[in-house]
């Protein structure tokens, strides 16, 4: 699965897409490889605060549970209820139909720290 | 680390492998909701070479294995095959076997990968002089070919009709021309077959039955389905400082006989806690190690085994419950690594539309 060139990636497998100051985020096709079958995604809270790096949401795989981080900072503004009965398009689409939540209000300043598709792949070369 | 004869196919074919009992396996080659589904619906293959096999015969054959094993020895056909433990003094399980009986003083036992040589010890030293044991495992290929579409790929590779085998039996049967020997047992819960054979002809088998359609399974999905069947996996529900009645697995207990772990197994005061099923109210899955709540919050068990269950569409898990906590019906909280779950003690199996135990012509046809 290609790495989008228009997304900024982060060294905890999100994708973030920022327009403005909204951003919508999602795990890269490595993650959901890494993960296997996801079986249920625990969705962020609309109107709550999120916090670069921290833990703001549970994925979860047949064999295991594992956080996603917010890659920027924000307020989440709307989550994707499709995935609470369809959590498999996170495996099947992961950077268009699998998104997660979007995100109002960005620190634009946290995007600095993003890698771009090049990156991210070098860096996924390199774990 | 250990490798079946099937680990250069299961790299080829893309399969993500990782260790089980000191062999390198597949754990999904296509993705374990893909394989679990192939095995309720279609047909699918499992390499299941790691597991080991004996051969146990002579005179006493029939006494020996009596006491060694919990489950009835001397009252099983000829052609029959039988789920039992083998216990310690404690009560304890050694490991979970099923034996087969071969011929009047013969028996073949199939015990689990990561317990077969400490399983080869304890049975060859609680034998009597004249017994014999030997050793079959390396020797030996073993293949499960499950799913109601089993049936149609197993009768057209083997030479002999298969539509007379009734559930949990074996038989002789040939395939290019040598004899194999099947039985119609598995871990899925559906039509399925166990095929065990020389290491050449078990990778034949492999490939003839990937051609004719069964999709490769690895022990992801095996974990799925046998959970959903209520099966219990050795290390998890059973293991050698667990009483066995504890488990609640009564048909693999011959409580008329006395054998090694009797006297603990059989003694209705030793049992303190009881191996239940429980259904989780949602998607989210309970894992080995997480502590059982009863309804008012108190810790009352620990949760051996937990995963969604593709087919049901919620998670399901088995745990250990003390006594008064675990009647069927009883709510419970689980405290998982994140948050507290809840969920609702329940029969098994979870998963009730299991083909297994049907009449094979229906899937012949």
């Amino acid at each position: 699965m290609p790495t989008p060139a228009n997304l900024k990636y982060s060294k905890t497998h999100e994708w973030v897409k920022i327009e403005g100051t909204n951003a919508t985020v999602g795990i890269t096709g490595h993650a959901q490889e890494a993960l296997g079958d996801i079986t249920f995604v625990e969705l962020p809270k609309v109107g709550a605060d999120v916090k670069k790096d921290s833990a703001c949401c549970v994925i979860e795989s047949v064999k295991a549970a594992s956080d996603i981080n917010a890659p920027v900072s924000g307020k989440v503004s709307e989550v994707n209820e499709s995935l609470e009965t369809g959590p498999e398009s996170v495996n099947s689409d992961p950077y268009g139909a699998g998104w997660i939540f979007k995100l109002s209000n960005v620190n634009l300043s946290d995007a600095a720290g993003l890698m771009d598709a090049t990156a991210y792949d070098a860096f996924v070369e390199s774990e | 680390m250990k490798k079946t004869i099937l680990y250069d196919t299961h790299v080829a074919l893309g399969a993500k492998m990782s260790l089980f009992g000191g062999y390198e396996m597949p754990i999904q080659y296509s993705g374990i909701l893909a394989e679990h589904k192939a095995a309720r619906e279609a047909a699918v293959i499992f390499d299941t070479c790691h597991m080991g096999e004996f051969r146990v015969s002579g005179a006493n054959s029939v006494s020996d294995l009596e006491t060694i094993l919990s489950c009835p020895v001397a009252a099983l056909k000829t052609g029959q095959c039988r789920y039992g433990f083998l216990c310690n003094e404690k009560g304890g399980v050694v490991d979970d076997q099923i034996v087969y009986r071969m011929a009047e003083k013969e028996f073949f036992m199939v015990v689990n990968a990561a317990t077969e040589p400490a399983d080869f010890e304890w049975v060859r030293g609680h034998l009597s002089a004249g017994t014999r044991i030997e050793n079959l495992s390396a020797q030996t290929a073993k293949l499960d070919l499950q799913g109601p579409g089993s049936a149609k790929i197993m009768q057209k590779l083997m030479a002999e009709p298969i539509d007379g085998m009734k559930y949990y039996t074996w038989a002789k049967n040939r395939y290019k021309n040598t004899d194999v020997l099947i039985s119609r047992t598995g871990y899925t819960g559906e039509i399925g077959f166990e095929i065990y054979c020389s290491n050449d002809l078990g990778r034949a088998f492999w490939n003839d039955s990937l051609n004719l359609g069964a999709l490769p399974a690895g022990l992801g999905a095996r974990d799925t389905l046998r959970l959903e069947m209520g099966y219990p996996l050795y290390g998890h529900e059973l293991d050698d400082c667990t009483n066995a009645a504890e488990s609640g697995f009564t048909r693999a207990i011959d409580a008329g006989k006395k054998f090694i772990g009797s006297g603990v197994v059989l003694d209705q005061t030793q049992k303190r806690r009881l191996l239940v099923g429980i259904q989780l109210l949602g998607r989210r899955s309970a894992r080995h190690g997480d502590t059982i709540l009863d309804n008012n919050g108190k810790p009352a068990g620990t949760v051996t085994s937990g995963s969604f269950s593709p087919s049901l569409g919620y998670a399901v898990a088995f745990g250990y419950v003390a006594l008064p906590a675990s009647a069927v019906g009883n709510q419970v909280r689980i405290r998982t690594d994140r948050q507290e779950l809840a969920g609702t003690i329940v029969e098994v199996p979870f998963y009730t539309k299991a083909t297994g135990r049907m009449a094979l012509k229906d899937f012949l046809s």
